[in-house]
């Protein structure tokens, strides 16, 4: 039985807005260490725009995100990726002219040290460095079952396996909140459960708190421990999973009011 | 049948992310090195060394460094003649003000002295990007040129505004015969390029081109954007620096600024796209494009035995090098590099179709 | 004061002139995102033709009259100007539709040096004139007010005025027209253009076509002042700093970089100048545009790019 324990991110009254669009209006949520939160909704409810708030991407215009009893409003990506946030993108920000090896040693980068001169020289502690970095990559790259695609430019991948290496990379970052835009968008059924497999051996294994973007109601009922929904940039509903399928401003929101 | 790789497993991770992992093309590696070093000085016309070699290992440098920070950084700088102006300018005041300054450090002061404006103008990377980049760019190109002209002391106050060095020498060692400065000139080359090479397989390099496919991602993942960009400008046009002071040392001899001008920019541009973004091996066959090709064109009446006087000629070559230009980024926009490794994925299955 | 104000109004013609090259840069990134770097070498193209026409249809046809013979002159050019339009987009731009940005001006590049090349060797690499009856004399203006009044050269001041005109024209053209509109959703998106209808082959021989009237006329006006030859093509340096500073993408824009850029090259080099050794308005414009895209990385009218991830 997983131990679910004290809030580490505290969503406080967000407000976003691009020009005249409200993207967000006075979100409020929390996330608690070691579960799996899903976020839902229609298309356009903001759901995409709230990661990219926690994650610096945008700056709210309102409100406030507090991750591990840090408060912040706009901090820069690099400072939240920092503070051991990462995560995967709806449309796929992979590095395209990238080995997928490359690409998944990149989320090593906070890790890697040695400077300009040694790198140049690539002997010793640059070398060493190289060498445990890439073993870490590897593992990930086990975990996730990709070996044979290692040395293959990303671009030339099919999405499905795109995914799973965007996936990689965040895991590179050895975080402790993931953040999961949508991983199983575009997937057949096989691929999803690949997919969901390897999200919750994320969670078990390695303990990390996890927020999920997802359409397929039926993965979100199945893996999430406790889900917010969204509409048109509002909360419309927050709690377990069946307590947010049988609510009534749930439904609406998804099937219409009905005549 | 020749270019297997049958039995060559690696057992270790650093085995594995060495710069030749093919044995063939070790073999092959070692083979171009005797010939570069040995066979070629010995054997070359002196017309070969100074007008084609010399030229072509110091623009291969140039474009190295531009390579690094257009293709592997995405970072579009129309400036690059202004970077080889400054090396070449900076070496020369310390060849000239300093008793004895040995001919090595004074070249790669010149490197120094285009990485602090390399990285003046990285700053404004940050903000400006593209094509707006580009063209900021070019207002080192034209600041760089009129300041070589018009600022007295950065010619050491040359009355004819043109600057020439007297006698080159390395330790003690003459550099004067054609076959010493292509020594040189290779010595650097070789040096810069494993360099380079390592850079960027390793964590920068990923940085580099982290930011050139998409910063946004770059930046999610931790990367810091203004330590890749400057560190890809510093690293670039000390590079360029390098090779522009080696240019007006070792090929030119002397040289006025209108050398280094807005046609040497584009030049190293060119070699670059031609040869391929983000390839080492792209910067020399670019350069070897770039310089091999006016000879041919200016040898072309010649050889077709078609009447023409020279400004035709001229006129004629400048049109050919256009549409080769447009002819190749048509054909194959990822340069030369690009070609041969076709090339040699063809030649793995040979004598197999497929 | 008097200088000064000189000084001023020698910047703002000018600037006009440099606008009027500008557009031309503006009107292809618009319409094609292309950023079309021979519109210099187009410029002389263009010079080289109207000049050798004017020179040589009197011999060819007899006719005299200077008014006749410029405008069938101007005419002939802009037909070869169409044609080179539709050699480009068929042999160059179609296919090299879906690459890069930097390929693509590497590529003009490319043109640019073949236009070059084939300008000098059919019209020939002298100097050549172009006589479109602008008055040489300069005028005195406020000679109440100054003393010895204001220098105002009218050639310049002529000029100013026929650049002036086309850009208002082609303002409304991209504003107003069927066409305009079109060329405006092609620059937005290749691929949602073509799934509408809109012919892109078309369309990029149409904006090129433009562009190559509008290199025409600088090329008259700039000939008529400088003469015709291979420096002409070097003008076109000189206006990208105002296409950055507007912004790539707005009309409005190339104006009023262009007028800032001339006034601001003038006024330097005039009270700085002296100070600094000289040759300022070398490089003025583009420190210029440095600084402003420092604080407005997107010029002063261009759109605000916002990364969505």
């Amino acid at each position: 039985m997983k131990k679910i324990g004290g809030v580490v991110l505290d969503v406080k009254n967000i407000s976003l807005a691009f020009g005249g669009v409200k993207a967000l209006t006075d979100i409020s949520f929390d996330v608690r260490e070691h579960e799996i939160r899903a976020i839902i909704g229609p298309n356009g409810a903001g759901k995409s725009s709230m990661l990219n708030c926690i994650n610096g991407v945008y700056q709210p215009q309102q409100g406030s995100v507090t991750l591990r009893g840090k408060t912040y409003r706009g901090m820069s990506p690099r400072q939240v990726a920092e503070m051991g946030v990462a995560r995967t993108f709806q449309n796929l920000a992979l590095f395209k002219g990238m080995s997928v090896l490359d690409n998944i040693m990149t989320g090593r980068n906070l890790r890697m040290r040695r400077g300009l001169f040694w790198q140049a020289l690539h002997l010793g502690p640059a070398r060493r460095e190289e060498t445990e970095q890439r073993a870490h990559a590897e593992r990930i790259i086990d975990f996730l079952e990709i070996q044979a695609h290692r040395k293959t430019p990303v671009g030339r991948l099919p999405y499905g396996l795109q995914k799973r290496v965007d996936l990689g990379r965040a895991l590179a970052m050895e975080p402790s909140l993931l953040l999961l835009d949508e991983p199983m968008a575009g997937m057949n059924v096989e691929e999803k459960q690949d997919m969901c497999r390897f999200i919750l051996d994320v969670n078990d294994e390695f303990g990390t708190t996890i927020v999920l973007i997802e359409h397929d109601m039926g993965v979100v009922m199945d893996i999430s421990d406790r889900v917010v929904v969204l509409d048109y940039g509002r909360k419309i509903g927050d709690g377990a999973p069946d307590e947010v399928r049988s609510s009534e401003d749930v439904v609406r929101a998804y099937l219409g009011v009905s005549q | 049948m020749f270019y297997r790789e049958n039995g060559q497993f690696k057992t270790s991770y650093a085995a594995d992310s060495q710069i030749l992992p093919i044995r063939q093309d070790r073999i092959g590696m070692a083979l171009l090195l005797g010939v570069a070093f040995v066979v070629v000085p010995l054997l070359s016309s002196e017309y070969l060394l100074r007008a084609i070699l010399i030229p072509f290992l110091i623009l291969s440098l140039a474009a190295l460094g531009l390579n690094v920070l257009v293709g592997y950084c995405g970072q579009i700088s129309l400036g690059s003649g202004a970077f080889m102006a400054v090396g070449a300018y900076v070496a020369y005041n310390c060849q000239a003000r300093v008793e004895g300054m040995p001919l090595i450090v004074a070249l790669l002061a010149g490197g120094l002295g285009a990485t602090v404006l390399g990285v003046a103008f990285g700053l404004p990377s940050l903000r400006i990007k593209g094509l707006y980049l580009a063209v900021a760019t070019l207002a080192a190109q034209f600041f760089v040129d009129w300041a070589c002209l018009r600022l007295k002391w950065v010619t050491n106050d040359s009355t004819s505004g043109s600057v020439g060095i007297a006698h080159l020498d390395v330790a003690g060692f003459s550099v004067e015969s054609p076959a010493a400065r292509y020594l040189l000139c290779l010595g650097f080359v070789v040096v810069f390029a494993l360099a380079t090479k390592n850079l960027v397989r390793g964590h920068i390099g990923r940085s580099w081109m982290a930011m050139r496919d998409m910063d946004v991602a770059a930046a999610v993942i931790g990367i810091r954007p203004m330590q890749a960009k400057l560190s890809a400008f510093a690293v670039s046009s000390f590079i360029i620096g390098v090779a522009g002071a080696l240019w007006g040392f070792v090929h030119l001899g002397s040289w006025e600024p209108a050398a280094f001008g807005i046609n040497r920019s584009f030049d190293l541009l060119f070699m670059v796209i031609i040869g391929g973004l983000g390839s080492i091996s792209g910067a020399f066959f670019g350069a070897a494009f770039i310089v091999v090709l006016p000879l041919v064109l200016d040898k072309l009446p010649y050889w077709t035995g078609l009447p023409m006087d020279t400004a035709t000629a001229s006129h004629l070559a400048l049109m050919i090098f256009g549409a080769l230009i447009v002819f190749f980024l048509i054909k194959e926009p990822h340069g030369l590099a690009r070609l041969w490794a076709t090339a040699k994925e063809k030649l793995r299955l040979w004598p197999f179709p497929h | 004061m008097g200088p000064f104000l000189e000084t001023l109004i020698g910047g703002l013609m000018s600037g006009m002139l440099y606008s009027l090259i500008a557009l031309g840069f503006v009107l292809i990134f618009k319409a094609s995102g292309v950023f079309n770097f021979a519109q210099g070498a187009m410029v002389l193209f263009a010079a080289l033709a109207m000049a050798r026409f004017a020179e040589w249809l009197p011999a060819l046809t007899g006719l005299d009259g200077k008014l006749v013979v410029n405008a069938l002159a101007f005419v002939g050019a802009l037909a070869v100007m169409v044609v080179v339009a539709w050699l480009v987009e068929r042999l160059a731009l179609s296919r090299l539709v879906n690459q890069e940005g930097i390929t693509l001006l590497m590529a003009t590049l490319g043109i640019a040096y073949l236009l070059e090349g084939a300008g000098q060797m059919l019209f020939g690499n002298d100097i050549y004139k172009i006589d479109i009856g602008l008055p040489k004399d300069p005028m005195f203006l406020f000679e109440q007010t100054f003393e010895g009044g204001v220098l105002v050269s009218k050639e310049d001041l002529y000029a100013a005025l026929i650049a002036a005109a086309l850009v208002a024209g082609l303002s409304l053209f991209f504003q107003k027209t069927a066409i305009g509109r079109a060329l405006r959703a092609v620059a937005d998106d290749h691929q949602a253009a073509q799934s509408i209808g809109i012919p892109l082959s078309r369309i990029w021989v149409i904006v090129w076509s433009v562009a190559g009237f509008v290199a025409l006329v600088a090329g008259m006006i700039w000939g008529s002042k400088l003469g015709v030859q291979f420096s002409l093509s070097l003008v076109a340096l000189k206006a990208l700093p105002v296409v950055i500073l507007g912004g790539l993408t707005s009309v409005p824009g190339a104006i009023v970089g262009g007028l800032l850029i001339g006034v601001g090259e003038k006024l330097s080099e005039a009270y700085l100048g002296p100070a600094l050794g000289g040759g300022i308005e070398y490089w003025f414009g583009y420190v210029l545009v440095l600084v402003v895209l420092l604080v407005r990385p997107q010029g002063l009218f261009g759109e605000k790019i916002i990364d969505r991830v």
